[in-house]
């Protein structure tokens, strides 16, 4: 178990090494200087070269590659371009909108997609099983962006039961914000919802054709408490694999619906960095997600150890 | 607008609207949406027009000023004399100023802010504002006189910048997240990302604002922007960017639209350098080619009012040559014969990210199709533009609308992006910047637009409007944008 988690750990370093090059080089060869878009078209080139010479621009690729990651090496983030604040204080507070947006979406999208994905699978081939694959084909191909849109039109401008988006920041109390983030987070859900039932639907179905249900069935349970009692434990696996990815997709891929329902999101502040060229800001924020999604795999990875005893054996 | 209601209003029907007013006071607070939100709120250090749109005449004052209708009225100087040689510029400063954390505003401050802003190591985006001064003298803390090395006509147009505001040593080091000034609203909070939050300074020196709290709420996508005006979540919207959505909101009682101008010509800007565009047969086809209504109907919605040269159409001495380059193909293509250019013309067009760009690049693309030149689009983001369009000059064709105010002398700088060389241009400019005499310069301004026109240095597009939605209740807004900004210390709720 040691040495494979050593193992695990080595390849998470390396992941991170390589993904910070990429990061970096990907950045380096994006055309335009972060000096000329903050002073626009009537700078002079003093100025310019002013600016440049305080924002470190100056430095030689390899020196400004070096000194960012001595910096997150030291958990230090840098400082913003544009806005000339540290970049972790930036992430933090980004990171207060974007987090409890996924917990929010993973939590609807797992109170749905559960009983419908189980009732489903119960209902083989009947009405009710045609109806929940029906809608759930529906979610997945409706674009969320459209639906959310859709929404601000019925509950924020009919209706007035939401306004069409914003946040107010934590300050103004935890009932306000979810009511803020309640919208986005049906809308993102919603997709998610729909893969997440029609994952737990198929992997129940399998489970349900496995040796030792029909065991359970043949020592005289019903179809129903086989299926909750059995087959429902065994078929969780590949669902926790989805909403494992689903998380870290929701952390960073809100992106469209933080713009629809203007939410100050991490996904947002990518977006305005690579636009102005804060490039300290991209690459620190992507590192980061990067950093998020490795993690996430190496406790997956340990976790999948921990439970099929042949993968301690050491590959 | 209330002094003109309250004139024609008769003594017993203003007690009669007092005592209305009495017993329903009108809101004090309003939320005014904007699409973009700054990186900072330092005016003097970064050209980003969503600052001066948070911070301008609410927070940060100058020593002169921009009304709504672009006239220069004093700010925090009360009064100045010039002297004979047009060298000397004392100003008189207003008395009881105090900046927002309690310290005095005093000549000091007006030496500190303009040195800073022409020191070596400035970072000031206008620069180029303070060139001329030469010694900033405390003459005593209410009189500053400014000295310059050439005489300047538009020197007091140049101090009501929002990059020329005063600003105190005191509060220096923190303005960017903390601006301190001496304006009529002091600054709240920001929730980044979000909105930022000025609420009214009860020490103001001036006519105090009406409203108590202005909070600036930063919606970019068009779409959510319609949205939020119509949850009314923001009462107002400056730089509406979905000009299609504009008819539905006339139409609703509950809003009300204001078109203005703005200081932005909007141009299918020419490489005058690259061939065979250094031909001044080939540039004036692509003018004649160019259909303006249709730009500014298809990439509009028909708001626009068309030029025909570098010059905003409402300043007094703006010259109507639209007519110089009227939509005409067939002439347009005799032009290219005349060029004796081989056809098709291969060219390289880049479109900035704004609608007007492209949505206007599509259909002038179209255009310039007919008659032979086959534009290569090419979309690209602001700093890409900046890099490569701008100070690279790798580009054959472009749309722009430039933004500044006065800022036809871009024509004199024979590097700048579109390379046009002109020593007859030149020299009116090099005349302009000498000359105080009113008739004079008016005389010369028209002649400097009659040159690039007649040079078809550029095609001249239409005059970018300003799109205000706001609630019918809401009075005081500016309707024009002289400079980016969303003044807010004269706007008021009637109810």
């Amino acid at each position: 178990m040691l040495r494979y988690t050593l193992k695990r750990l080595v390849s998470l370093a390396v992941s991170l090494a390589v993904a910070s090059v990429v990061i970096f080089l990907a950045i380096e060869v994006l055309p335009g200087d972060p000096a000329a878009y903050m002073l626009g078209v009537n700078a002079q080139e003093d100025t310019l070269a002013a600016l440049r010479e305080q924002l470190g621009l100056n430095m030689s690729g390899w020196e400004r590659y070096s000194s960012w990651i001595l910096g997150l090496l030291q958990g230090d983030f840098g400082t913003s371009y544009t806005y000339r604040t540290p970049v972790a204080d930036m992430i933090a507070e980004r990171v207060k909108v974007s987090l409890p947006l996924a917990v929010y979406a993973l939590v609807l999208s797992t109170v749905i997609a559960f009983p419908a994905g189980i009732y489903a699978a119960s209902r083989r081939g009947r009405p009710g099983d045609v109806a929940i694959m029906g809608v759930t084909q529906l979610g997945v191909a409706i674009p969320n962006f459209w639906f959310a849109m859709l929404m601000v039109l019925v509950f924020s401008i009919n209706l007035r039961w939401f306004s069409a988006g914003g946040f107010p920041g934590w300050d103004a109390g935890v009932l306000a914000c979810l009511k803020a983030l309640t919208l986005p987070a049906i809308a993102l859900a919603l997709p998610q919802a729909s893969i997440l039932a029609r994952v737990m639907r198929s992997s129940l179905l399998d489970t349900l054709s496995e040796d030792f249900v029909r065991t359970a069935r043949a020592k005289g349970l019903t179809r129903a408490q086989a299926l909750r009692r059995h087959a429902l434990r065994n078929a969780l696996i590949p669902v926790l694999t989805i909403i494992g990815l689903q998380f870290s997709f929701l952390l960073a891929g809100a992106i469209i619906i933080e713009n629809v329902f203007f939410l100050p999101g991490l996904g947002r502040l990518i977006f305005q960095s690579i636009s102005s060229r804060d490039l300290v800001v991209v690459e620190s924020v992507v590192m980061l997600l990067v950093f998020a999604v490795v993690v996430v795999n190496f406790a997956v990875e340990i976790a999948y150890a921990l439970v099929d005893p042949r993968l301690r054996a050491g590959r | 607008m209330t002094y003109a209601f309250l004139a024609r209003a008769g003594a017993a029907s203003a007690l009669a609207l007092s005592a209305s007013l009495a017993l329903a006071a009108p809101r004090t607070d309003l939320t005014m949406g904007q699409q973009l939100e700054p990186p900072h709120l330092d005016p003097t250090s970064a050209a980003a027009g969503a600052i001066d749109a948070v911070t301008y005449a609410n927070i940060f004052e100058g020593l002169t000023r921009f009304a709504s209708d672009g006239s220069i009225i004093p700010g925090l100087a009360e009064s100045w004399e010039i002297s004979d040689d047009g060298l000397e510029y004392t100003f008189k400063l207003a008395e009881g100023v105090k900046f927002h954390d309690g310290t005095d505003f005093d000549a000091e401050d007006v030496k500190f802010s303009l040195d800073r802003a022409r020191a070596e190591d400035s970072a000031n985006a206008q620069k180029g504002l303070f060139e001329g001064i030469t010694e900033v003298t405390v003459v005593d803390p209410q009189t500053v006189k400014v000295t310059l090395a050439a005489p300047n006509g538009s020197f007091l147009f140049n101090m009501a910048w929002g990059d020329a505001v005063i600003v105190a040593p005191e509060s220096i080091e923190t303005i960017k997240t903390n601006p301190v000034g001496t304006g009529a609203f002091r600054f709240e909070n920001w929730v980044q990302g979000d909105s930022i939050t000025l609420v009214k300074n009860p020490e103001y020196w001036g006519e105090p604002a009406k409203l108590e709290k202005v909070t600036f709420k930063f919606i970019s996508d068009p779409t959510a922007a319609f949205a939020a005006v119509m949850a009314e979540d923001v009462q107002a919207f400056g730089a509406f960017p979905a000009p299609e959505n504009l008819p539905q909101f006339d139409a609703d009682p509950r809003f009300k639209v204001l078109v203005g101008s703005t200081e932005g010509e909007t141009i299918l800007a020419i490489n005058n350098k690259l061939p065979p565009f250094d031909n001044v047969k080939v540039r004036e086809a692509i003018a004649h080619a160019v259909n303006r209504q249709e730009v500014i109907d298809g990439a509009q919605f028909g708001y626009g009012t068309p030029i025909g040269t570098h010059f905003a159409p409402h300043h007094p001495d703006y010259v109507d040559l639209t007519g110089m380059s009227d939509h005409d193909p067939e002439k347009a293509k005799a032009l290219l014969e005349e060029a004796g250019v081989s056809l098709p013309i291969q060219v390289k067009m880049t479109l900035p990210p704004p609608s007007y760009a492209r949505r206007g690049g599509e259909i002038i693309a179209a255009a310039l199709r007919e008659i032979g030149i086959e534009p290569q689009i090419e979309n690209v983001e602001w700093a890409q533009w900046l890099e490569t369009t701008f100070r690279g000059k790798d580009f054959g064709l472009t749309i722009i609308s430039h933004t500044e105010p006065m800022d036809i002398g871009i024509y004199a700088n024979p590097d700048y992006y579109f390379q046009y060389d002109s020593a007859e241009f030149q020299g009116v400019m090099d005349q302009l910047n000498l000359e105080t005499d009113e008739a004079k310069r008016s005389e010369l301004l028209k002649q400097a637009q009659e040159i690039i026109a007649q040079d078809y240095v550029n095609a001249y597009l239409f005059q970018l409007p300003l799109l205000t939605v706001a609630n019918a209740k809401i009075e005081g807004l500016w309707e024009n944008a002289p400079t980016q900004a969303a003044d807010m210390t004269g706007v008021y709720w009637t109810e």
